[in-house]
């Protein structure tokens, strides 16, 4: 176990790279803490996997340092650096019983089969598998073998690490489900870090405690779950969790105040930086109808069995609200009404805005 | 109630045809030949299973095979580790590899009457290439149309020369079927190289391989055209493998009886150890 840093951390896939868009990871400066359920979530292309293959090893970055426990495994072959990692398809040894198969990675640093049978039977039963540990692992079902290869990386004792990298992607939907909370359950029982990377937002946000949210090879916010759907530090992040995600309304800045169109804006607090470009940004959830407010001509009602989305345009721009109970129809006139203390500025994409304290 | 109709036949028929042509016909001919003795003028007399009795106890046919076996052994025991070194040591992604494909599919392309002629101008003591390095450069004797030792190297050489490039194509497609992950798995799990190749590479290589087996024992043990025009068989009769020795009795001693039964036999050999081979490799795969 160890607390794992990652300091300015650049990687370039091209020999002889020029400017950041030949960058994958631009400038990441990150810390793990030990123990910690992480989650590595963004777009297909936006570096997550190449943070990965940092960590375990396997892809050398081109600038900074990786620390365990302060001390620096940059340069470090993957064996040497003593992590784990399951792999978006299953990898099973196919000649080798479900038992060999996890003793493996012991049987390879020399342990005595006392401690592989010990560790190996453990192991197995977590991931209730026991019965299956005589059987080849060719002849498995793709959740089975998935597990096997988790097992694996769990066997040994004192791993740094473990990382899925979009571990559940050939898995049935509704073993998904099972194997998804077995991955929290294993993460309470065993204690290591454990840092699962994902496009799937549900996945990142039942998994993890913080959940990392990339796009473009940066960083873009580190928060829980709630935090982020919260308080997105950017309308990326505010698009990208959540569904339906953020409105996103475009707004001008007069005398400090927000204007949509020539519909003032309460946001939830004073403005804390300007920029070019400045956008509202409200979830959904937080638009109400109302008597009185912002005009948007209904679009279109979606009827997700507990409580409705209707979508409404209010000039050029489309808004989401999530409306329980009665219904407007398609083309009708409505007032939309914005929950002031989830009312957000957005300066060129970043939050520019704070809470009123206290 | 079911109807059946039988117009459904005349799609088989073209499909029957063909196969009479080409096969059932030929060989009904060689079973018509065996159980037979002729002296042309289409006079045909019965004989019955004597072609066959008396090729079983034939000196002669027990050389040949033993040759053929000693022969196919010895080209399978060096094509299939040697392919698989080179298959493994081929680059797997970038500039060189084409270029490394096309280089092993060389040998293959090249018309197996040529092969003969060439290893045999290659092999001449005063003027080939190998021939007057080996004599006058290096001082060792090597003369393959009077020794058989050297006789016998030069055909094996050659056919790991011919052949080996069709293991190493087909291995070669087995490992780069391999997903990378495989190979990060097993450096995360500290395999050695030497467990990656028993653990990974070999199981995945292994269809493949059998197919590769199976293609290079049935084509070496009925090769004919590159031993022909190398060596005639000789020196004496020391590389007459069957194949050669059958067109011997065919043709050079017009035996059409004899030799239609030696077909038979050499067919059914060459059929059972593939059905062998075969069987035992899948049936080993489906535990």
């Amino acid at each position: 176990m160890a607390k794992i840093t990652l300091s300015r951390l650049r990687h370039s896939y091209l020999p002889d790279p020029k400017g950041p868009e030949d960058y994958a990871l631009k400038e990441i400066d990150l810390d793990w803490q030990d123990g910690g359920a992480y989650a590595l979530l963004g777009p297909s292309g936006c570096g997550k996997t190449t943070l990965l293959n940092i960590i375990s090893g396997l892809v050398i970055p081109s600038e900074g340092r990786i620390l365990f426990d302060d001390v620096d495994v940059t340069e470090l072959p993957t064996d040497k650096r003593n992590i784990a990692q399951v792999f978006q398809f299953p990898v099973i040894y196919d000649t080798m019983t479900v038992y060999d198969n996890l003793a493996f990675p012991l049987r390879n640093r020399g342990r005595d089969e006392a401690t592989v049978r010990r560790r190996v039977t453990a192991i197995a039963e977590m991931l209730e598998v026991t019965e299956l540990l005589g059987t080849r692992a060719a002849n498995l079902s793709p959740d089975n073998k998935q597990k096997i290869s988790l097992g694996r990386g769990l066997v040994r004792e004192d791993v740094n690490v473990v990382m899925f990298d979009e571990p559940l992607t050939v898995i049935d939907p509704h073993l998904k489900w099972k194997l998804r909370s077995k991955l929290k359950e294993l993460h309470h029982r065993v204690n290591a870090t454990m840092i699962y990377v994902t496009h799937d937002q549900t996945e990142a946000l039942t998994f993890a405690d913080q959940v990392v949210v990339m796009d473009l090879g940066l960083i873009v916010q580190i928060g829980s779950p709630v935090e982020l759907f919260e308080r997105p530090a950017h309308t990326f992040v505010g698009h990208f969790i959540g569904s339906p995600g953020m409105n996103v309304l475009p707004c001008e800045l007069r005398d400090g105040a927000a204007f949509f169109g020539d519909t003032r804006i309460e946001l939830e607090g004073p403005v804390t930086r300007e920029g070019k470009r400045t956008e509202i940004g409200i979830r959904p959830e937080f638009v109400s109808l109302a008597e009185d407010g912002l005009p948007a001509k209904v679009r279109k009602v979606s009827d997700l069995g507990r409580y409705n989305v209707l979508e409404a345009m209010a000039g050029e721009t489309r808004i989401a609200a999530v409306i329980e109970g009665e219904v407007p129809g398609q083309g009708e006139t409505v007032h939309l009404a914005f929950r002031r203390d989830h009312t957000r500025l957005y300066a060129d994409g970043w939050l520019a805005s704070e809470a009123v304290r206290g | 109630m079911k109807t059946v109709n039988q117009k459904a036949w005349f799609f088989v028929l073209p499909v029957l045809a063909l196969v009479a042509f080409n096969a059932l016909i030929p060989l009904m001919t060689v079973v018509n030949y065996s159980v037979q003795e002729t002296f042309g003028d289409n006079l045909f007399f019965w004989q019955g299973l004597d072609w066959f009795e008396q090729l079983l106890r034939s000196d002669r046919f027990h050389a040949a095979l033993g040759r053929q076996f000693l022969f196919t052994g010895m080209i399978l025991a060096i094509e299939v580790p040697l392919g698989i070194a080179i298959a493994l040591a081929m680059p797997r992604k970038g500039f060189w590899v084409p270029v490394f494909l096309v280089i092993m599919a060389l040998p293959m392309l090249i018309p197996w009457n040529v092969i003969g002629a060439m290893w045999n101008i290659f092999t001449l003591p005063g003027i080939g290439l190998l021939g007057y390095l080996m004599n006058e450069t290096l001082g060792i004797p090597y003369n393959m149309t009077q020794d058989p030792v050297a006789a016998w190297i030069t055909v094996v050489v050659m056919d790991v020369w011919h052949w080996t490039s069709l293991v190493v194509l087909l291995c070669y497609a087995g490992l780069v079927s391999i997903p990378d992950a495989y190979y990060q798995a097993a450096r995360i799990d500290g395999a050695s190289s030497w467990k990656v190749f028993r653990y990974i590479q070999l199981p995945k290589m292994r269809t493949v391989l059998t197919i590769a087996i199976l293609l290079r024992f049935m084509d070496s043990f009925n090769i004919y055209t590159e031993p022909f025009v190398l060596t005639g068989g000789g020196p004496g009769n020391s590389t007459t493998l069957l194949s050669i020795d059958l067109v011997k009795i065919a043709l050079g001693q017009f035996d059409l009886g004899p030799a239609a039964a030696m077909s038979l036999i050499y067919f059914a050999i060459t059929l059972l150890v593939s059905w062998l081979f075969y069987t035992l490799m899948t049936r080993e795969q489906a535990k």
